[in-house]
C-alpha cells in the first residue's frame, strides 16, 4: 500500500467524522448568521470612535490647543503632535502615522491628507482661520463695512491638498478586509485546536499503538492535518462564498471583483496559514496525554493568532501603509492573517505578496519537519506532559 | 515464522527485556508467561514496532521486519484503545483498510469478526457505549480484522466472560491451524497450559524457560499426592529429592525431583500410620512456573 493511500485513508476519516457531526453544521451556519448580521450593520461602524493625528507645523504649531477644544466640540478626537519638517510629515501621512498636516499661518492654514479631509476637522479648521481673519479686520476698524468683513470670513477656509486621490471605495474594502481578517483567525484557531485535540484523543484513548503498529508517524499526521484541512477549506468557502454574494447581491459591496479576488486570496492564505500553525498546534498535542492539559500547551500558539487577529484588526483600521505594517505583514506567523487584510484594502504590494510567500512555504518545510520529529518522538509516550527537549531526543 | 532474537530494553535503571531470544512457528501458539513487570508487553511492542529495542533483532521469515511486513501482524495492545466516538462497524473497516485490504474485502472481514465475536448487535454502537469486555471484543475483532499473518496478543482473555473465552480459544486455535503464528501473553496459566504448543517463561526481562509443556515437565520431575491422614507436620521434610508443596485435608503434595526413588518416601509415608493414596501427578504449568520463578517471586 502507498503512503498516499493511507494518507488518504487517515483524511477520509477525519473528513467523514467531521462534516457528519453537529457540531460542523451548526458551526458553518452560525459563522453565516454573524456575517450575516455583520453585513448588515455595514462597514459605518469600523470608521468612527478613534483618535486623529494631527501634526503642526512652523506658525501653525500655535493653533494646538484651540484646535482640540473646536474639534472636541464637534465630537473629534485630536492627537496634535509638532512636525518640524513638512517633508517628513507627509511621508507620515503616507505611511499612515498621520492623519492630517497643517501647515501656514494660522489665518491661513494649508492641510495636507492622505485621500480626503475628515468633515469635523474641516470645520474645526475652518472656524479657527475665521476667528483669526474676523480678528485681523477687527483690528483694522477704520474702514469697517459690516457686508465685506462677513464675506472676507466666510471666503477664508483652509487650503486642502490631498496625496492621493480619494477612494470612494474604502469603507468597502476596509470591511471586506476586516471580514477576511476576523474568518481567516477563526478558521486557523479552530481546526488547528481541532489538530490538537484530534493527536491528544488519540494519544489518551491508546488507539495510537494499534495506528502506530500499522502506519508510520508522519502518515497518520500527514492524514489528520490534510483531512482537518479540508473541512476547514469547505467551511471557510461556504461561508465566504454565501457572504460575498450576500453582500454583493444587498448592495453592500459594490465592488464584486475585489470581493472575489479577496475570497480567493483568502482561501490560499489560509491553506498557507492552516499548513504554518497545524503541523505546530500537532506536536504540541503530542506532548500531553490527556485532554484537560491540551488547553496549556496549546496558550503559547493561540496567543500568536490572537495577537496576529489584535493587530490586524488595529493596523488595518489605523495604519494599514504604515512600514511597520507591511513589516508584520510579510512576517509568517503574521501574513495569513494581516496580508489578506492589506491585500483587500489595495495596499499590498506584488513584491510584499511574493515575499510573504516565499518566507511562508519556506517556514511551513521547516516547521513540518520539526513539528514532524516532535510528533513521532512523542505521540507514543504516555504520562505527564513531556518536555520539548525528549520529545526531539529518538525513543 | 517470527524470531525474536537477543532483544534488549531499558528504560532508566530497569532492563525491560534482556537478551531476549525465542522463535514462533507457523502454526504455533506460544504462551508468554511472567510476572507484572517481568517484560512481556515491552518485547511485544518490539515485534511490533511501537518501542525501538536498544539491541537485538526481529524477523519474519528470516528478514529483518520492515513496515509493509509489519502491516500484515494483528496486534492487541495491553492498553486497549480504540476510537471512542466511531462506530464499531466504521472502527473495524477502517482498521482493515488501514492494513491494506481494499473496501470490500474490508467490510466482509469486518462484518464477519464482529458475528464471530457475538458483536452483531451492537455493529452500529459508539465504542465508548460498550460495555468493558464488549470493548475488549471489539479490539480482538481489530487484531483479527485484516488476516493477519501473524498475532502478537497482550493479555487476550483479560475481562472476557468463560463464553467469551471459548470462542476466542477457538478462534486462535483455528488461526494457528490455519498456519498463522500466534503469540500471546496471559497470567492465566490453566489456559495458557490448555492452549499453547510452547510456553516462554520471563522473569525480571530475562526468558528464563522456553519450550513446550510436556519438555519444561521433562527436567521437572512430578507431583506426588500422599494421602496419609495421621502423618505429623514435617515429616516428610528430610526426605531425599523432595519438596513438600503444601498439605490441605491430611494430603500432602511433594514435588519429587527427577530421577528419585519413590519407594522410600512410601515408607516414610507408611511409618507415620495408615497411607490411603499415592499418586503421581505431571506439574501444572502454574506449578513448573513456581518452580521456575521461585517462590519468593511469585
Ligand atoms: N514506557 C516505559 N517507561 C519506563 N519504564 C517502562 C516503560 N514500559 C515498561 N517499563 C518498565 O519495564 C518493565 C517491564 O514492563 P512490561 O510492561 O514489559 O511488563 P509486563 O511483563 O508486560 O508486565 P504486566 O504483566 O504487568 O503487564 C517494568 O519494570 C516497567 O516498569
Ligand atoms: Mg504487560
Amino acid at each position: 500500500m502507498t503512503p498516499r493511500r493511507t494518507v488518504w485513508l487517515v483524511a477520509r476519516r477525519e473528513l467523514r467524522t467531521r462534516l457528519r457531526a453537529r457540531s460542523f453544521l451548526v458551526g458553518t451556519a452560525v459563522s453565516i448568521a454573524v456575517l450575516v448580521v455583520f453585513i448588515l450593520m455595514e462597514s459605518t461602524v469600523f470608521g468612527g470612535e478613534r483618535v486623529t493625528r494631527v501634526g503642526l507645523s512652523g506658525q501653525a504649531a500655535a493653533i494646538a490647543e484651540p484646535l482640540t477644544e473646536e474639534a472636541r466640540a464637534r465630537g473629534l478626537e485630536v492627537r496634535v503632535s509638532t512636525v518640524r519638517d513638512p517633508a517628513a510629515g507627509e511621508s507620515q501621512i503616507t505611511d499612515g502615522d498621520l492623519d492630517a498636516l497643517v501647515t501656514g499661518t494660522p489665518a491661513a492654514l494649508h492641510v495636507v491628507v492622505d485621500e480626503s479631509l475628515d468633515e469635523n476637522l474641516r470645520r474645526a479648521l475652518n472656524t479657527l482661520v475665521q476667528r483669526e481673519v474676523l480678528r485681523a479686520q477687527l483690528a483694522s476698524v477704520e474702514d469697517l463695512d459690516p457686508d465685506q468683513v462677513l464675506a472676507t470670513v466666510a471666503d477664508s477656509t483652509v487650503d486642502v491638498r490631498s496625496l492621493r486621490a480619494p477612494d470612494p471605495t474604502h469603507d468597502e474594502r476596509l470591511a471586506m478586509a476586516l471580514v477576511i481578517v476576523a474568518l481567516l483567525y477563526l478558521s486557523l484557531l479552530l481546526y488547528g485546536t481541532m489538530v490538537a485535540q484530534g493527536v491528544v484523543e488519540e494519544k489518551s484513548s491508546r488507539v495510537v499503538e494499534i495506528l502506530l503498529a500499522t502506519v508510520r508517524p508522519w502518515e497518520l499526521l500527514a492524514g489528520k492535518v490534510v483531512g482537518l484541512g479540508l473541512v476547514g477549506l469547505a467551511q471557510l468557502t461556504v461561508v465566504g462564498g454565501v457572504g460575498t454574494v450576500l453582500a454583493v447581491v444587498t448592495g453592500v459591496l459594490t465592488i464584486p471583483g475585489a470581493a472575489l479576488g479577496t475570497l480567493l486570496w483568502g482561501l490560499l492564505w489560509y491553506l498557507l496559514g492552516y499548513l504554518f500553525y497545524a503541523t505546530v498546534f500537532a506536536a504540541a498535542g503530542s506532548l500531553v496525554s490527556r485532554q484537560e492539559e491540551t488547553q496549556s500547551v496549546l496558550l503559547p500558539i493561540t496567543s500568536v493568532l490572537v495577537l496576529a487577529f489584535v493587530l490586524g484588526f488595529g493596523l488595518l483600521t489605523r495604519a494599514p501603509n504604515a512600514s511597520a505594517t507591511a513589516v508584520l505583514s510579510v512576517l509568517p506567523p503574521f501574513a495569513p492573517i494581516l496580508l489578506p487584510g492589506r491585500m483587500a484594502l489595495g495596499v499590498a504590494t506584488g513584491w510584499q505578496v511574493m515575499v510573504a510567500v516565499v518566507l511562508m512555504v519556506g517556514a511551513v518545510g521547516g516547521l513540518t519537519w520539526l513539528a514532524g520529529r516532535i510528533y513521532a518522538g512523542a505521540v507514543l509516550r504516555t504520562g505527564p506532559r513531556l518536555p520539548l527537549r525528549d520529545a526531539l531526543r529518538k525513543s | 515464522m517470527l524470531e525474536v532474537d537477543g532483544v534488549s530494553k531499558r528504560y532508566g535503571d530497569v532492563l525491560a527485556c534482556d537478551d531476549v531470544s525465542f522463535g514462533v512457528r507457523p502454526g504455533e501458539l506460544f504462551g508468554f508467561v511472567g510476572g507484572n513487570g517481568a517484560g512481556k508487553t515491552t518485547t511485544m511492542r518490539v515485534v511490533l514496532g511501537v518501542v525501538t529495542p536498544d539491541a537485538g533483532s526481529v524477523r519474519w521469515s528470516g528478514h529483518p521486519v520492515d513496515h509493509p511486513t509489519r502491516r500484515r501482524f494483528g496486534y492487541l495492545p495491553e492498553e486497549r484503545g480504540l476510537y471512542p466516538r466511531m462506530r464499531v462497524l466504521d472502527q473495524l473497516v477502517y482498521l482493515a483498510e488501514l492494513h491494506g485490504a481494499d473496501v470490500n474485502a474490508a467490510h466482509r472481514a469486518a462484518e464477519h469478526w464482529a458475528a464471530r465475536l457475538g458483536l452483531r448487535e451492537h455493529r452500529d454502537t459508539e465504542v465508548q457505549r460498550l460495555s468493558l469486555g464488549n470493548q475488549q471484543r471489539v479490539q480482538l475483532a481489530a487484531a483479527l480484522v485484516h488476516d493477519p499473518v501473524l498475532l502478537v496478543l497482550d493479555e487476550p482473555f483479560s475481562g472476557l466472560d468463560p463464553l467469551a473465552v471459548d470462542v476466542l480459544a477457538e478462534v486462535l486455535r483455528e488461526r494457528a491451524a490455519a498456519g498463522v503464528p500466534v503469540l500471546f501473553s496471559s497470567h492465566q496459566l490453566d489456559l495458557v497450559e490448555r492452549l499453547c504448543d510452547r510456553v516462554g517463561i520471563i522473569q525480571a526481562g530475562r526468558l528464563v524457560a522456553c519450550g513446550s509443556v510436556s519438555r519444561l515437565r521433562a527436567g521437572a520431575g512430578s507431583t506426588l499426592v500422599v494421602d496419609a491422614p495421621l502423618a505429623p507436620a514435617g515429616w516428610a521434610d528430610r526426605l531425599p529429592g523432595v519438596t513438600v508443596l503444601d498439605v490441605h485435608n491430611g494430603q500432602t503434595r511433594l514435588r519429587v525431583r527427577p530421577g528419585t526413588d519413590d519407594q522410600p518416601i512410601l515408607a516414610a509415608a507408611l511409618a507415620t500410620g495408615p497411607v490411603r493414596g499415592f499418586t503421581h501427578h505431571h506439574p501444572s504449568l502454574a506449578e513448573l512456573y513456581r518452580d521456575v520463578v521461585g517462590v519468593g517471586s511469585r
